[in-house]
């Protein structure tokens, strides 16, 4: 049987990485005793995939990976959220869990976009919060070009892009205590646009102090969909954020 | 008070920012009180090589015990985040809760290498701590060091207020008590008779507690003439504390668990502390002795609780001989075999003796995943590995060998030391001999054996029967390296890795020195020389410069052998061994003569048992089975070596 979990990363543990993240998961499943699918050969691995790597220092609330349970194993799948919670760190939170088909796609494939929140900073510093006129300026400025090219490194080589068609959302400023901050919806395909080249295509003169990915969204036959719902109940970001900080 | 809202804008800017959060599993600090003694203990060294350690994890959590002390820890932030702390004014910071390094009462240090002891300067320096011991006032966090090299404290007596020798499960306990009445009395308003040297002399009187400042050390023209207390209450020779049974300290309870990566990232769990295999030149076999083992039922419930609690694959049951560990059969195959395990989880044994039974452990415990597996002969020759007491017979070799590749195993590790004493060109090229034999006796089994010579420098160390060797020069140590270059080049199966014969230098510098080398060590530190253990940090010319500025010579100081009648800047600091047995060890091992494993045979009077009035604690009467390890002694003698049974047994399990 294979198991979709979504999770929340936050606080202090948004530092690790994504590979120190799939260590946890690990040690998490064997503490609850999961019986998971191993891999054959020499070097036998559970069977665990992870979706799109956050990258380290960005929070989250729609973190997914698959799982794969062992042959005839039996599994309460809508206690996974609370027993892994409890043996994950402070600040990893296992939202949901749902059984999924055989055939469904790996995340890694399926995922045609993110939503991203961003609280933005004057500077690359971003140690002060940016002026939300400012802000304004350079996301109508930006929504109004028809290209946006950015230098990125690839295979040693530095390439050029147009990542405008990436920008597939982008909100006015809204006002935080701490500052404003924007929502963005970032296009994953051909080649993944992340909120850092979102912001250097912003402008310089923006930094952010805190990024969080909102969801994940899988585009298929004209209709866009979550990779798992979050039942009603499941904990909310401020509660999530709460249990981290 | 936290620092976190600072430091988290910097953790954008440096690398691998995970190794300043903290947030590790297991992580469990008393809550802050004015009342509580607080201990920050340093790791001198980067987050992921100071976390996994073993000593500073067991005190940690036995402070955090205790209703009058709490510990947070620190580790020495890498380069790139001093910076950015030092731009910011920032101090050095604890990783569990960011607490400024100031508001502790005690910063203790580990020190297990020499080459980190320029860090211990750095991070009292960030801490806003001055660094010498003389110009620390009042107000100031006490300096404490323990750990391995403080066996020779003198290189950091400058700049340590309180050195621990020995094991600290009791002594900081002591130490906590004697700091905590000095702060509850300076509360009051009556900071102790004598403020802080008051404390100090208070703490000197704690037996393994050792505090610089209160002795003189008297010189004849260059030469060290004695090291004396400055007072009648100040002891003359600081003894080592040894704690007696092991099983009365089931600690690591709660082992850490870091949330990214670190070395040795496993359960670690101490099976024996000790050893008495008297290799010469290794330095914690003789200052960790005598042997005590932890009962067999209380590393079994460690492991399981451990593995349950931490969800690690993979436990390590540490010590300096695993396999001699009395229960190795019995525990390894417990752990194998338990359904808890499933299978999945893979043991592993540091320090492995090298004879087919070890083999036969590992075939055992790596059923998958058997890549490489290592031993270490030490020497190449027969003869020069008795002048080591590493009684290691080329049979021995070549038999582990044999069944490690006909097993399965595809990469055997050797590992050397090179200019030991007595040393000649045909014991370092025998090295790649040796090598070349084992890759033959591999290809029989494995079509791609490969086998890897990894060569050390050897340093001679304080408080064992080498002390007195004059090191090997850099440029002697070079050419033994060139030598096994030319003898393995065009050996596909034999890769030969040395370790920089510089470092061996620096190394040599900081074990054997006198308090004169802390001028060196402030010099190499001013110039910017830490993280001196790290290859691209290291800079052998700081440490030459400083010795030049400081009139010191590396020739007296490391290169030139030592005499019975010489005053040793160690002299005053015992690790329980008798200077005429270690006189006598190191005439025995010029004379090529081997000394057998004491556990199994009658005493040598060594010292570290019978001055202590504690024995040797083993777990089971029976010597372990298998090799002889070329002592020649019959090991198969069960039970007719009167040895001592753990009086823990009856505690097995307790947590």
């Amino acid at each position: 049987m294979r198991v979709r979990i979504r999770f929340a990363k936050a606080g202090k543990i948004r530092w690790t990485s994504h590979r120190d993240t799939a260590r946890m998961w690990e040690r998490a499943f064997r503490r609850i005793g999961l019986p998971l699918a191993y891999t054959g050969g020499f070097s036998p691995r559970p069977k665990v995939s992870f979706g799109l790597a956050l990258p380290t220092g960005h929070e989250s609330m729609a973190e997914y990976l698959d799982i794969e349970l062992a042959a005839g194993a039996s599994v309460d799948v809508a206690a996974l959220p609370a027993s892994l919670t409890a043996a994950l760190p402070t600040g990893v939170d296992a939202l949901a869990a749902c059984a999924i088909g055989d055939r469904e796609p790996s995340l890694q494939e399926d995922v045609t976009s993110c939503t991203w929140r961003l609280a933005l900073g004057q500077g690359g510093d971003a140690e002060r919060p940016a002026s939300p006129a400012e802000v304004t300026t350079a996301v109508k400025e930006l929504l109004g070009r028809p290209e946006a090219i950015i230098t990125r490194q690839r295979k040693g080589r530095d390439v050029t892009e147009d990542v405008r068609p990436g920008i597939i959302s982008l909100s006015l400023p809204q006002i935080a205590p701490e500052g404003p901050w924007i929502e963005c919806e970032l296009g994953t395909r051909p080649r993944g646009l992340r909120p850092v080249e979102l912001l250097a295509v912003l402008g310089p003169q923006l930094g952010a102090n805190r990024i969080c990915r909102l969801h994940q969204w899988i585009e298929r036959d004209g209709e866009r969909r979550e990779p798992l719902v979050l039942p009603p109940g499941a904990p909310d970001a401020p509660r999530v954020m709460e249990r981290a900080s | 008070m936290t620092l976190w809202a600072q430091i988290e804008p910097l953790l954008a800017r440096v690398q691998k920012p995970a190794r300043y959060i903290g947030c590790e599993d297991g992580l469990r600090v008393a809550p802050y009180s004015p009342d509580r003694v607080g201990w920050l203990l340093i790791y001198p060294d980067a987050y992921e090589i100071g976390l996994p350690n073993q000593g500073l994890q067991i005190l940690y959590e036995l402070l955090n015990e205790r209703d009058d002390a709490r510990a947070e820890r620190a580790y020495a932030p890498w380069v790139d985040m001093e910076e950015q702390l030092r731009r910011r004014h920032l101090p050095l910071f604890s990783v569990d809760q960011h607490r400024p390094a100031r508001e502790f009462d005690l910063l203790a240090f580990n020190l297990s290498a020499e080459l980190i002891y320029t860090n211990v300067l750095n991070c009292l320096d960030l801490a806003g701590v001055p660094i010498h011991s003389a110009h620390r006032g009042p107000e100031d966090p006490l300096v404490v060091a323990g750990g391995h090299c403080t066996f020779n404290p003198e290189p950091m007596a400058d700049f340590v207020d309180v050195f621990v020798i020995g094991d600290g499960e009791e002594a900081v306990g002591e130490i906590t008590s004697v700091v905590h009445d000095w702060k509850m009395a300076a509360r009051r308003g009556r900071p102790g008779s004598r403020g802080r040297e008051g404390v100090l002399r208070n703490l000197a009187r704690i037996p393994g507690v050792y505090v610089p400042s209160l002795y003189d050390v008297v010189y004849d023209g260059q030469d060290l003439a004695a090291v004396v207390p400055s007072y009648p209450d100040v002891p003359a020779q600081v003894e080592k504390r040894t704690i007696a049974d092991l099983g009365a300290w089931p600690y690591p309870r709660r082992q850490l668990v870091p949330m990214t990566e670190v070395v040795h990232d496993r359960l670690n769990v101490e099976i024996f502390r000790g050893c008495t295999r008297g290799c010469r030149f290794c330095q914690a076999g003789m200052i960790t002795r005598p042997v005590r083992e932890r009962p067999v039922e209380q590393v079994r419930h460690m492991v399981r609780d451990g593995l349950r609690r931490t969800g690690y694959d993979e436990v390590s049951l540490t010590s300096l001989s695993s396999a001699d560990y009395s229960g190795i059969g019995e525990t390894v195959s417990g752990i194998i075999n338990d359904p808890m395990c499933t299978g999945q989880v893979s043991v592993s044994l540091p320090s492995l003796r090298v004879d087919a039974f070890t083999v036969g452990i590992a075939t055992e415990i790596q059923k998958v995943r058997r890549t490489g597996l290592t031993f270490a002969p030490e020497a190449g020759t027969w003869r020069l590995r008795q002048v080591i007491n590493k009684l290691i017979r080329e049979e021995d070799l070549y038999g582990a060998v044999e069944s490690a590749f006909s097993q399965g195993w595809r990469r055997v590790k050797l590992y050397f030391l090179t200019g030991l004493p007595t040393e000649t060109d045909e014991d370092t090229v025998a090295i790649a001999e040796l090598a070349r034999n084992c890759v033959a006796i591999g290809r029989q089994s494995v079509r791609s054996a490969s086998v890897t010579a990894s060569v050390g420098g050897f340093v001679p160390k304080p408080q064992t029967p080498f002390q007195w060797f004059g090191q090997n020069t850099l440029t002697e140590l070079q050419r033994k390296i060139s030598l096994l270059r030319e003898a393995t080049r065009g050996d596909r199966g034999v890769q030969l890795r040395w370790h920089d014969p510089k470092a061996t230098l620096a190394e040599g510098l900081a074990s054997r020195g006198d308090r004169r080398m802390g001028a060196v060590i402030e010099d190499v530190w001013r110039q910017g020389g830490t993280f001196q253990e790290w290859s691209e940090h290291f800079d052998l010319r700081l440490w030459e410069q400083a010795m030049a500025r400081h009139g010191l010579s590396v020739e007296s100081s490391v290169y030139r052998h030592r005499d019975r009648a010489e005053v040793l800047p160690w002299g005053h600091i015992s690790a329980g061994l008798h200077q005429d047995f270690l006189w006598q060890d190191w005439r025995d091992a010029l004379a090529e003569s081997g000394l057998e494993d004491c556990r199994w045979t009658p005493c040598y009077d060594c010292g570290a048992c019978t001055g202590y009035g504690i024995e040797h604690v083993v777990a089971s009467a029976v010597p372990p089975a298998g090799g002889s390890q070329g002592t020649g002694q019959d090991l198969s003698r069960a039970g007719a070596v009167p040895v001592k049974l753990s009086p823990a047994r009856a505690r097995a399990g307790t947590s």
